[in-house]
């Protein structure tokens, strides 16, 4: 059994590939760094009492006056910038993670019966996703962040802000796979296996998630993969411009927005440090989705 | 063909008015809109009254109707803000973020088709690997990112390039314009590159796929079979019929440019549209908020509505009746 | 003119070179039409490919000799290569649908081809392409020649691309599959149309086919291949009428007669073939269908049944016009028979099969299964019995099962869907012996749908249509997708189970010699009408409407 997915197409592709290998592996590393980062990172950024002033604006430990204690070096409140950046990498990973999550579920689940039952549902849906269209990603996260702040009181706000901009990428995301569900579908549904499931008399939900949904899972994950590289941008984005994350909790885009700062100083470590860690991973990330997309799609070789 | 057009129209119309409706339930519900107007010092009375005459206790249906046919005749309201009507904002805006949004979506076809192209047709070679890594991680790296490492390099290292703000401008009876002056090209150019960048790596993996698609249809395959010269194999049959599906997503990038020179905007200090809707973000200034939202979903759907039109042109399966 | 000898290409593939073409030779003489038969994967196409230097990468020539007149093609360069394509060499390719450039009109296509291989004018290529869009039978040439690909119907399209196949004067012309996706009518101009235009220019025709019976129409030499090697070669009626070799007598014999009927089909043994396993667990299921067999044979009745579907709308004032699928269709299924029902594509076969099984909603019409009434798709609930009686075999193996469940899933679903087998283990057991019962391995339920090839697919099909017990059953072109000996063995099957279960069958096909093997009743359908309906033989032997006798004379017929 193991075997035999070790030698099937897809992993004999994947073993094959130097960058799909390397991707994995930051990625991976990545993604075990930020699920760990309380139990590697010897400071937590969180906690003021775990750090000090007097340690602040250290370099790296190969350039002069660098601290064995922090390889990275510091930033200005003295933060060790490895432990920040692990942090920062987890905040980062969970929204997009889970916004991605929220998009995949609403979008799949939409495009699948809009793709199902056409006619008036069909239209519906898509109009929605029309009118979603003309309102940019980045629009519509904006736009929510800013409703909030309209809405909710200004204290309980500092604590939602996690789950109001989860919730703006999500809904900025969740076109793309209800899009590619609804095409999807509509080719599958006339597939002879679908309609031997409906002429049987199966229920619409059973022939939409257990037959079709199996089938259109591989341009899906291609899309999770690419949707998750755009939300983890997007949050980056949005701290960047100051109404994401506030710095006292930073995502790898609020450190990103505080080591501008220090462009014209001679810190750059506070700036670039982190910003590679970010493109790292959404390049890892990215390399993934291509590679998925190319072995679910060999013809595009 | 007309009724194909008309359809696009209506789908439009129905856009446009999802998006009214968004703006006004932002006006009318994101905080109130009379303690917003008013100061502390206002009476009950003069409240009421205030808000009768605006017609906030009219029927829902009766203010979006007001609401919209104001926004027809260009009358977008006062900024909480600043006091002053929205439409004198965002016109002095407006042709900042429109002449990015242009330079940088000319730069992304000028460089992203050829670069497709070229790709495609050579799916193997060094130098489309080359391109193929060089675009995977320009779309991994955020708008900002670009940006902040222009400023670096052109700016601060070598100080080649103003990077704030629009430098010379000339106006031109309301408009706003870089394109007249040396020193504005000079500004233009980090911002546009920053904004290009993203747009030029979509736009060029987009035209390469379908590219491809098409390279392996039976009527290439049959012209290829009839010996017909290469060039005019890839730029004539190959070329026009990948525009088809490349003109379609390059309508819905448009709004990909604009939201993104949002950030552009932000780290240049251009003083477009996209800085104005940051700063009303931030306090909270609905009235710009909605506008802005509106201006930008009209651009969207005329863009889209202009590739409509380019469709026929191209297509003759749409202009042309079936016979038969 | 065309000299081939000990041609071999090779697929580099992970698991070592695939050989898809050995040592074959071939030779075609100027007006001559050679045809190239062989069932699925005997390497036709890729030799076509390879004369023309068309191979899709990473395939490549390995060993042999081509020589086109004085030419040796193995030797030219590649852009000596493209410059001989066309000139020289041409191909035809399947679909007329997707063979022509959408956006440029058939003159600018025609004029470029002209110009491609010489210094014509303008005025002079549009002189010649519109002589020879004539002499291919488009009236009207100097105004049609004006039109885009789409403004041509489907046979027209295939002579546009014929004619520009031959607007350049080639010596060869590689004809792959022109006639599959035709209808037979057209089939027969068509081909008409190569015979004489190898006679006439006496250019030297490839034609590459699977159907034996167009090779029997226009083929003045035949090779017979199988598994990329040259079984047999010579004299079109040497070949087929007295066959040398086992593998083509067998071939043949699969191929179903027009003009008689048989009990049965030979089977060639082709290593798929099951030899007729000795049934032990198989016996179980016989046993449990007979137990559903036990109920009466029902027969289907259908009245007045009509199917319009909206058309595509074009005008906001105009409602669009409604599209009428099927026009007032009446016939009966007899119980325990089969009906056969015949028609071109686009006549309403597949429309009706899923009117009767509630896929799609009929304007207007009556239908009745065993005398009870079948209400029609939107007033039938999912668990109206006819859900069961009423099963349905499907044209495309590839598509019918689900491809990411398991045999076993996809067999044990009737079963459980319609509470017939309460137990699991009992219901996978049941599975697996009716994976017997349709000559297959038992041990098979654990695999997956694209584990096996189309005939198998065809008969695990046929074995989930079973495990419902039904009593109706509607094949859909069951075996038009299958090469013809696996069709063979996949009609015999059906006839078997049909006998033993006393099953009603609706069996659809466009294959006149298919329907006779299988038909007790026949029923013609025309543009969604019935134009004749009547006992089978009767229908074969003397055809009443005018439209039968038309269909019945242009269907090729076996001369050997």
């Amino acid at each position: 059994m193991l075997w035999r997915l070790w030698d099937s197409d897809g992993v004999y592709a994947f073993r094959h590939s130097p960058a799909a290998i390397i991707a994995a592996s930051v990625a991976i590393l990545i993604l075990g760094g930020a699920l760990f980062a309380p139990w590697i990172a010897q400071s937590n950024p969180y906690d003021l009492s775990s750090f000090s002033l007097i340690d602040g604006l250290l370099p790296p430990v190969w350039q002069e006056f660098g601290d064995p204690r922090f390889p990275l070096g510091t930033d200005d409140q003295g933060r060790d910038m490895i432990s920040a950046i692990l942090y920062g990498a987890r905040l980062s990973l969970l929204i997009g993670l889970s916004a991605m999550v929220i998009a995949t579920v609403l979008g799949v689940s939409l495009g699948l019966a809009a793709g199902y039952y056409g006619g008036r549902f069909d239209a519906i849906v898509m109009r929605i996703a029309d009118v979603q269209l003309a309102l940019p990603a980045i629009l519509t996260a904006l736009l929510i962040d800013g409703i909030a702040r309209g809405i909710l009181p200004p204290s309980s706000i500092e604590n939602l802000r996690v789950v109001v901009l989860t919730i703006a990428i999500a809904l900025s995301l969740w076109v793309n796979f209800a899009r590619t569900a609804r095409a999807s579908t509509f080719v599958e549904r006339n597939k002879e296996y679908v309609q031997a499931a409906m002429i049987m008399g199966q229920h619409p939900l059973r022939v939409m998630f257990i037959h079709i949904l199996p089938n259109i899972m591989g341009p899906l994950l291609v899309i999770m993969t690419v949707d998750l590289a755009s939300a983890i941008l997007l949050e980056a984005t949005l701290s960047f411009l100051g109404i994401g994350l506030p710095a006292d909790s930073p995502s790898l885009g609020t450190l990103i927005r505080i080591g501008m700062q220090f462009l014209l100083s001679g810190e750059w470590w506070i700036l670039w440090v982190p910003t590679l860690f970010l493109v790292a991973l959404v390049v890892s990330i990215n390399i993934l989705g291509d590679f998925l997309r190319d072995t679910f799609n060999p013809r595009l070789r | 063909m007309v009724y194909f057009i008309l359809k696009r129209l209506i789908q439009s119309v129905f856009v446009m008015l999802a998006v009214a409706l968004i703006a006004f339930s932002l006006f009318r519900f994101v905080g109130d809109p009379v303690s917003q107007m008013t100061g502390v010092e206002t009476s009950v009375e003069d409240r009421e009254r205030l808000r009768e005459d605006l017609g906030l206790n009219d029927p829902f249906a009766l203010q979006f109707y007001r609401f919209s046919s104001d926004m027809l005749r260009g009358d977008f309201g006062f900024s909480y803000r600043t006091r002053q009507p929205v439409s004198e904002m965002i016109a002095t805006r407006l042709p900042a973020t429109l002449e990015l949004g242009i330079v940088s979506l000319i730069i992304s076809l000028l460089v992203g088709i050829p670069a497709g192209v070229f790709t495609a047709l050579r799916p193997r070679g060094f130098a489309t690997q080359a391109i193929l890594l060089t675009t995977l991680v320009g779309v991994s790296i955020p708008t900002f990112v670009i940006g902040i490492v222009l400023i670096f390099l052109f700016g601060v290292q070598l100080g080649w390039l103003p990077t704030f703000g629009r430098g010379g401008t000339t106006d031109l009876g309301g408009w706003t314009t870089s394109f007249l002056t040396v020193d504005g090209w000079r500004s233009l150019i980090l911002p546009a590159l920053t904004l290009g960048v993203y747009q030029l790596t979509l736009t060029m993996r987009l035209v390469r796929a379908e590219m491809l698609e098409v390279m392996r249809s039976d009527y290439i395959r049959f012209a290829t079979a009839r010996g017909i010269p290469y060039r005019k194999l890839h730029f004539k049959h190959a070329l026009s019929n990948t525009m088809i599906p490349v003109i379609t997503i390059i309508g819905l990038q448009f709004g990909g440019v604009i939201a993104f020179s949002i950030v552009t905007e932000s780290v240049f200090q251009w003083p477009g549209m996209g800085l104005l809707f940051l700063e009303s973000i931030r306090f909270v200034d609905i009235p710009v908020m909605g506008v802005y939202l509106v201006v930008i979903a009209f651009f969207f759907v005329l863009v889209n509505l202009l590739v409509d039109m380019l469709y026929i042109l191209i297509d003759p399966r749409l202009r042309v009746k079936e016979a038969s | 003119m065309l000299d081939v000898r000990g041609l071999t290409v090779k697929f580099p593939s992970r698991r070592g070179d695939f050989t898809a073409i050995e040592g074959v030779d071939l030779a075609v003489k100027p007006g001559e039409i050679h045809g190239l038969v062989g069932e699925s994967g005997a390497g036709k196409s890729t030799i076509g490919a390879a004369i023309i230097g068309l191979l899709q990468p990473p395939g490549y020539v390995s060993d042999g000799t081509m020589t086109l007149g004085e030419t040796d093609l193995r030797s030219l360069t590649p852009s000596q290569a493209h410059e001989a394509r066309g000139d020289r060499i041409s191909m035809i390719f399947q679909d007329p649908q997707t063979s022509l450039n959408p956006l440029m009109t058939v003159e600018d296509q025609l004029i470029e081809t002209i110009q491609a291989h010489s210094d014509a004018s303008t005025n002079t290529a549009r002189n010649r392409a519109i002589s020879i869009l004539e002499e291919i039978g488009i009236k009207n040439a100097g105004d049609r020649i004006k039109a885009y690909p789409h403004q041509f119907s489907g046979g027209m399209r295939q002579r546009v691309v014929i004619a520009l196949a031959l607007c350049t004067d080639p010596e060869l012309i590689i004809a792959d599959e022109p006639t599959t996706a035709l209808d037979v009518a057209v089939q027969s101009q068509v081909l008409d149309l190569i015979r004489r235009l190898a006679r006439t220019r006496d250019i030297g025709f490839i034609l590459i086919t699977h159907d034996i019976g167009v090779i029997a129409q226009v083929a003045d030499t035949v090779t017979v291949l199988r598994r990329g090697r040259v079984i047999e070669t010579g004299e079109t009626p040497q070949v087929l009428g007295q066959p040398r070799e086992a593998y083509t007598k067998a071939l043949m014999d699969a191929v179903p007669r027009l003009d008689r009927k048989l009990d049965r089909f030979s089977t060639p043994d082709d290593g798929e073939a099951p030899s007729a396993p000795a049934l032990t667990t198989g016996i179980d299921a016989e046993d449990w269908l007979m137990e559903g067999a036990a109920q009466e044979h029902l027969g289907l009745e259908v009245r007045d049944l009509s199917v319009r579907f909206a058309g595509t709308r074009t005008s906001i004032f105009r409602k669009p016009e409604a599209y009428v699928a099927l026009d007032r269709v009446s016939l009966t299924v007899e119980p325990a028979r089969v009906l056969g029902l015949v028609g071109e594509s686009g006549s309403g076969k597949s429309t009706l099969a899923k009117a009767i099984t509630g896929l799609i909603q009929p304007s207007e019409g009556v239908m009745r299964l065993g005398g009870e009434d079948l209400p029609p798709a939107r007033q039938r609930p999912r668990d109206h019995p006819a859900r069961r009686l009423i099963q349905m075999v499907f044209q495309d193996p590839y598509s019918s099962l689900n491809a990411r469940h398991r045999i076993g899933d996809i067999l044990a679903e009737p079963l459980a869907l319609y509470g017939l087998e309460g137990d699991k283990a009992k219901r996978r057991a049941l599975a697996a012996a009716m994976l017997e019962l349709v000559e297959m391995e038992p041990s098979n339920i654990d695999r997956y749908p694209h584990q096996f090839s189309g005939g198998q697919r065809q008969r695990i099909a046929i074995a989930r249509a079973l495990l419902a017990r039904p009593r109706f059953l509607i094949c859909d072109e069951p075996t038009s997708a299958l090469d013809v000996s696996i069709q063979a063995q996949v009609l015999n099957l059906l006839k078997d189970l049909q006998t033993k279960f006393g099953l009603s069958i609706l069996f659809i096909s466009h294959n006149l010699a298919v329907v006779r093997q299988m038909s007790d009743d026949i029923a013609v359908l025309k543009s969604g009408q019935i134009v004749e309906a009547g006992d089978s033989e009767t229908f074969f032997t003397t055809p009443s409407a005018p439209y039968s006798k038309e269909l019945l004379s242009l269907t090729p017929a076996m001369p050997y």
